[in-house]
């Protein structure tokens, strides 16, 4: 096998021609340099790390507010912080997670850095679309803190519902900023959806078809669809909050035919999706590495792969369990308590091929194999209290207790956060060309699991004794001082794991061991090039002859010629069978996103306090957009000259 | 050539493929349909919640008249004669003929701004206004969804036509009118169900 893979993994530079290639290479698709370069970046590798980074950011920063709250519910009775305080403290907690950590990491940073390399071509499709969706998501996220620096963060809770956050009791401009960061994360995760789509159904390396596409794709491919129908509910239920805040729609004001529950339907017709966009990124980290440290292709692909369609699938039926305790039929109640059931099923399927790929295989234990053992153990339980919570009687006895905080964190930490580690310790080496230590590696793993369950396991109690989530504090004689004291000093494990975790980042990259291309001996197509890639991903394009590209390569598996390399080119293949169809140039670098981006951004922050703003800034949107499309004329003339035109 | 490029190795020559590619081809394409997707799921939600408030409102619409049929009926006609110079041009796109194309897009570009002309007719007879009532409310959101798409759509033909008229020609052109008339059928085809719902459903739901 060995040697196959090496047929394959031969991008080294060895004769003089190849040498004159890779320079050509790397000039036609090297990044700008210099201050002004930086932000005309376009290829996805480094739109791909600045998501990582700045999400990961974000993840620190929603973390210590997460100490805050911890720190105020240590003792009883506390007056460490103004309930008004704590109240900005959990929602900015909340909607950090959620839209500017969790999507945008699981979603946007991973498949924008691995979707194009796992699927052998040299950039995503639409490249400055990207950039723009990621100047997006960065000024979001800073628009928040913005405020919240000025004693108008959101305080109405991630999901900000109404009449709490409607104009008769959301007063000031707290709720209008959460409808705005709703907007711009979700403008750039839409972006990156389309993105990601046709990357996936365009761009795979001759070869790969349908069935062999790696895992970690068809997941981030479900997701990515899953984004298109999901985010328009939010979408919908954000711009109709801030037309009724700031135009006088009336649309959830029931004394003139409003209603607040639309509200809730259109929030969680996105929101419980949301949930399986978090984690079904996961479980295709989770396929991927177990296939990689089991030594063996995984355990039942086709299982797996419809396991993710079904999940997709089935994650649009579940939305009214989120409102069992707000009377709606009984028949509705019934109906979306097996569809929360079942969504059980294809859970259930792809831990058992995972099981069987484990038992079947040589496992190998590093550190990203025991991240995945802990989100075993961790989303497990998760999973189990999912089905407690899913059977009405018992969600109207836990309904906004601490109970349902320790099953969504089980669930969102044990099915994302865990197998993130997992991906990081994974697939550092590639990205920045270090290999981190194994040893800080372990310490921050057990130090993060233990952690994690010092402070999320006692909530499960707590709730069940009636602590009501979102109270600033309580009383000392209710009994739940122990376990809230309990829960902080987990915190502080949790923070250690973390810490330590950053500090194996920091000194890895200064002196960690040099990575090799394929230091896993993995299958992924991501492996066959150098670490950290080049400007241009790969040397020779590659073809595919199996799920593991480079476990089933031939001895003399082909290599793409015959592309233009003094610009931007790439092969384009059919949907089904990835036959070569066509070829096609990516754009280069330019400033022109990053311009509509700031354009952008003025737009949404103005329609918060005028809504005349959308149409005024409707005009310097469309100059940059135009601007962003409109060709040189040398590049026209060039490709005039060398068009070839598809048989009709 | 291709040989002495990658050492003996076998190759999998491409360079005879086309670059200009039309449809399911080509990305562009692809991408159009994302966003329509995309758009469609926001139309069909905005529609939902027009109907959820229905279901929870005694009178409908409350107290005030359905929006005037005139004007909306004579533009679901412009939008639905629109497809013949549209389909036209499209079909011409793919041979690339330039004349026609050119011709095409003029011809789309007054058919937008005889829509936007009525659209603008249509605002001043929808007898409803969206700070009194939730319905209001909902045909004025829905009516709004419409005309950013419709505008988005017109700015995108003028500028399309500058294009064909200046030095840019190139195959990639031709891929880009085609793409302008499939995302003219998306503001066409959104247009019939919004129609019936915000001219016809509160007289049928009025009984």
């Amino acid at each position: 096998m060995s040697e196959q893979r090496a047929a394959l993994i031969e991008q080294t530079i060895s004769t003089a021609e190849e040498a004159e290639r890779a320079r050509n290479l790397e000039r036609i698709w090297a990044e700008p340099k210099g201050f002004i370069g930086w932000f005309k970046a376009v290829h996805h590798t480094t739109i791909g790390k600045r998501y990582m980074v700045t999400a990961f950011a974000f993840f620190l920063a929603g973390g210590l507010l997460a100490g805050a709250m911890r720190l105020q519910l240590a003792f009883p009775e506390s007056h460490l912080m103004s309930p008004d305080l704590y109240n900005q403290i959990f929602t900015m907690h909340g909607s950090i997670m959620m839209f500017l950590f969790a999507v945008p990491m699981m979603f946007e940073a991973l498949a924008v850095y691995f979707v194009p390399l796992m699927v052998g071509t040299r950039n995503i499709a639409f490249p400055r679309l990207n950039a723009f969706s990621y100047y997006l998501f960065l000024f979001g996220g800073l628009m928040l803190f913005a405020f919240f620096f000025v004693n108008s963060g959101p305080d109405r809770g991630w999901f900000a519902y109404v009449p709490l956050s409607g104009p008769d009791y959301g007063a000031g401009k707290r709720a209008d900023i959460w409808a705005q960061l709703i907007t711009f994360t979700e403008v750039s995760a839409l972006a990156v959806a389309v993105e990601v789509i046709v990357t996936v159904f365009k761009l795979r390396a001759p070869g790969m078809s349908l069935n062999r596409i790696p895992i970690f794709v068809w997941g981030q491919v479900v997701v990515a669809f899953m984004v298109i129908f999901a985010m328009p509910g939010v979408v919908v239920s954000s711009t109709m909050l801030l037309l009724d805040r700031t135009a006088s729609t009336q649309f959830f004001n029931p004394a003139v035919g409003g209603d607040v529950l639309l509200f809730q339907h259109l929030f969680w017709w996105f929101g419980h999706p949301e949930v399986y966009i978090i984690f079904l990124p996961g479980t295709a980290i989770v396929s991927t590495i177990v296939a990689t440290f089991s030594r063996r292709h995984v355990f039942g692909y086709m299982a797996l792969v419809l396991s993710l369609i079904a999940t997709g699938f089935v994650a649009f039926g579940l939305w009214v369990h989120h409102m069992f305790a707000t009377g709606i039929p009984q028949m509705s109640e019934a109906f979306f308590t097996a569809a929360s059931m079942m969504i059980a099923i294809p859970a259930g399927a792809q831990i058992f091929c995972w099981l069987a790929t484990i038992v079947t295989g040589k496992p190998v234990l590093k550190t990203p194999m025991w991240w995945v053992l802990g989100f075993f153990f961790v989303f497990i339980i998760g999973g189990m209290t999912g089905i407690f919570v899913a059977s009405v009687p018992v969600d109207l006895q836990v309904h906004d207790t601490y109970f349902v905080v320790a099953h969504f964190h089980y669930v969102l930490i044990g099915g994302a956060v865990f197998p993130l580690f997992g991906a990081f310790a994974y697939w550092f080496p590639k990205i920045t060309g270090r290999m981190l230590s194994e040893r800080i590696g372990m310490w921050s793993f057990w130090l993060f699991t233990i952690g994690f369950n010092i402070t999320f396991f006692p909530m499960h109690i707590l709730g069940l004794r009636g602590m009501p989530r979102r109270v600033y504090t309580y009383p000392a004689d209710a009994g739940w001082t122990v376990l809230n004291q309990i829960q902080s000093c987990g915190y502080l494990l949790l923070f250690a794991g973390v810490s330590l975790f950053l500090w194996n980042v920091w000194t890895s990259l200064r002196r960690g061991e040099a990575a090799p291309p394929n230091p896993w001996q993995a299958g992924g197509l991501e492996w066959a090039t150098d670490s950290p890639p080049r400007a241009y991903n790969f040397l020779n394009l590659p073809t595919v002859n199996g799920s593991e590209a480079l476990w089933d390569a031939l001895p003399d598996q082909p290599v793409i010629s015959g592309l233009h390399e003094d610009v931007r080119e790439i092969v384009t293949t059919r949907i089904h069978d990835a036959e070569p169809d066509g070829r096609d140039e990516l754009p280069e670098p330019s400033i022109w996103p990053f311009i509509a981006a700031v354009v952008t951004t003025a737009l949404f922050i103005g329609s918060i306090f005028r809504p005349i703003a959308v149409s005024i800034g409707a005009i310097p949107l469309a100059i940059a957009l135009i601007g962003w499309f409109w060709p040189t004329r040398e590049e026209s003339e060039r490709r005039r000259r060398r068009d070839i035109w598809q048989k009709s | 050539m291709a040989e002495e490029l990658t050492r003996g190795r076998q190759t999998l020559d491409v360079s005879m493929l086309p670059n200009v590619t039309f449809a399911d081809r080509s990305l562009t394409w692809w991408g159009t349909m994302g966003m329509m997707a995309i758009e469609a799921g926001v139309f069909a939600l905005v529609i939902a919640a027009y109907f959820y408030l229905h279901s929870r409102s005694q009178d409908w619409p409350p107290g005030v008249l359905p929006p005037d049929l005139t004007w909306g009926t004579v533009n679901t006609f412009i939008f639905i004669l629109s497809v013949i110079p549209t389909e036209w041009y499209r079909r011409r796109a793919h041979k690339g003929d330039l004349g026609a194309v050119r011709l095409g897009l003029v011809i789309a570009t007054f058919v937008g701004m005889a829509n936007l002309g009525v659209r603008y007719l249509e605002l001043r007879h929808l007898n409803c206004d969206w700070s009194q009532t939730a319905y209001g409310s909902a045909v004025w959101f829905l009516m709004g969804l419409h005309i950013t798409h419709l505008l988005t759509d017109w700015v995108e033909t003028i500028v399309l036509t500058v294009l064909f008229y200046s030095p840019h020609i190139e195959g990639k052109r031709f891929v880009d009118a085609e793409e302008n008339a499939s995302y003219w059928y998306f503001v066409v085809l959104t247009w019939i169900p919004i129609y019936l719902v915000l001219y016809w459903a509160p007289r049928w739901l009025r009984s």
